[in-house]
């Protein structure tokens, strides 16, 4: 294994700019790659955090009386997706009113009488916060006897969530092309290595090489450039990072915006996919060769 | 089917044919090896002499007969059996075929390496067979700042460095001063009497006289009895 690892490092020395054509793609598939998955998890953080505050509102019946209050509130607790459920009185809501029109309250000051009905703020689990499951539900809570009307941000949610789906697929397609791009450009550098030493290989065989004798080196190499290029693309990442995050800390010191590296994991998984890369270019280009070369 | 019991034979060849498209190399080619002979394959160029011995170490497979190596019939064998095969035979070709980017020592190594043998046998046997070819001095040389005489001694070396059963030789001395083609024929005599056979094809005429061993003819592809 030793030799195989020397006869490896040798070949990358002698074929010192093909390989460095071959790990600078994998780097740059890799640094746009990672930069994607980075704005996507940097975007699913803020998303998560607003479907947080997503909830639909339950206005009840006027003629409802307290008696019946916990029989609701333990049907809608009781329906998929709903995280937590919280009684607002009418009281209650015209004090949160008042809070909010501070400065205006004139407004409110000449009303005999309370108009605002008694509700239920129903809070949603992250993962039903997609706009579908929230308009079901408020259907669903809606249809409820007790139930005058259930509101929530219809339009503003449903915009969002299609604008951060459409994101979503545009990134996987783009990971899919630079994949396949890095691939065919590996396998392309790696058969111009092969066909350089094309004399070489065919006097291997000769002497009694098996395929494998031959082939593990290029499968070496493969492993070899998919990592370096790997930790490239990934140092430029970081350095980039680091200069974007120091700007974004100066303008939003109010940290809603707290912006955050790759996990290790995810790290971790870009590491190993650019080190298949450079083994499955090096499997398509000697798979190829070797079908050309029987015998 | 043929029957491999001549157990004197290292080689048989039963109506060898080859054939590239409509052009027929080779036709009806029969005959046996006996080990530890020391063989002639001789013809004009373009008589296919190199196309018979690329069939026998199946560098390509014939169009139609059957060949036997040392008791493998090479119509069965199957592509992970082929290094195996090949281990049995030294080639040494007219164009030396040394690989230019790796040293001498390198060269030789390789056969040994390609077999799996450990390190410490490699460096002691490559040693020995380039002192044996008078080459040891340039073991770290390249192929290139080697003359053409030199270079066939560092071919023969590998040849020999795996210790086959039979060497092939494609014009050995085909573009070698009469000196250099002396040493290369001693090595191979060298190599006969330790037991190995040899099949040399060529059209050296002198290279014949001087070994007068068995020889076989070949023009356009048919065998001259």
């Amino acid at each position: 294994m030793i030799l195989f690892y020397k006869k490896a490092i040798q070949d990358i020395r002698d074929n010192g700019f093909l390989n460095a054509v071959t790990i600078i793609t994998i780097s740059l598939s890799v640094l746009i790659v990672s930069a994607l998955a980075l704005f996507f998890v940097n975007a699913n953080d803020i998303m998560s955090s607003w479907k947080k505050g997503i909830s639909i509102m339950a206005y009840l019946k006027t003629d409802i009386g307290e008696t019946a209050l916990p029989e609701i509130k333990n049907k809608i607790q009781g329906m998929y997706g709903v995280a937590e459920v919280e009684f607002i009185s009418k009281e209650e809501a015209m004090k949160r009113l008042k809070e909010q029109m501070k400065g205006h309250s004139s407004l409110l000051a000449d009303l005999q009488e309370n108009p605002l009905p008694d509700a239920f703020e129903v809070r949603l689990l992250t993962s039903s916060a997609d706009s579908k499951k929230v308009e079901n539900l408020a259907v669903q809570i809606e249809a409820m006897p007790s139930v005058e009307k259930a509101e929530y941000g219809r339009r503003w949610l449903g915009r969002f969530t299609n604008v951060f789906d459409l994101f979503k697929f545009t990134g996987y397609a783009m990971v899919g092309i630079f994949f396949m791009a890095a691939v065919f450009i590996v396998a392309n550098t790696i058969r111009l290595v092969i066909y350089s030493r094309q004399d070489e290989i065919e006097i291997m065989r000769l002497v009694g090489a098996t395929d494998r004798f031959i082939k593990t080196p290029f499968y070496i190499e493969g492993l070899i450039q998919g990592a370096i290029g790997g930790i490239i693309g990934l140092a430029a990442l970081f350095v980039a990072f680091m200069l974007i995050a120091l700007n974004v800390e100066q303008v939003s010191s109010s940290g809603i915006f707290q912006i955050r590296f790759l996990s290790p994991g995810v790290l971790c998984g870009i590491m190993l996919c650019s080190i298949f890369v450079g083994w499955l270019g090096c499997y398509i280009s000697l798979k190829q060769f070797l079908k050309y070369k029987t015998g | 089917m043929i029957d491999g019991n001549d157990k004197n034979s290292i080689i048989r060849m039963f109506h060898v044919h080859k054939q590239y498209g409509a052009k027929k190399a080779l036709i009806d080619i029969n005959f046996d090896v006996s080990k530890n002979e020391f063989l002639f394959i001789t013809g004009p160029s373009g008589a296919g002499k190199s196309t018979l011995l690329k069939l026998l170490y199946f560098g390509e497979p014939v169009s139609e007969g059957q060949i036997l190596i040392d008791g493998m019939n090479l119509s069965r064998i199957s592509r992970n059996r082929t290094p195996f095969l090949r281990r049995k035979f030294g080639i040494i070709f007219q164009d030396y075929k040394l690989i230019p980017t790796k040293t001498v020592f390198d060269n030789v190594a390789l056969v040994l390496e390609a077999m799996g043998k450990k390190r410490q046998l490699i460096q002691k046997k490559v040693n020995s067979v380039l002192r044996m070819v008078g080459m040891e001095e340039r073991s770290k040389s390249f192929p290139q700042s080697l003359s053409g005489g030199e270079q066939q001694r560092v071919a023969v070396a590998r040849a020999v460095v795996g210790v086959p059963r039979i060497i092939l030789a494609d014009e050995p001395t085909g573009s070698l001063d009469s000196e250099s083609a002396n040493v290369i024929v001693d090595l191979l005599k060298g190599f006969h009497t330790r037991g190995g056979t040899v099949i040399v094809a060529t059209h050296d005429k002198e290279l014949l006289r001087k070994t007068g061993s068995r020889i076989i003819h070949l023009k356009e592809g048919r065998q001259i009895k």
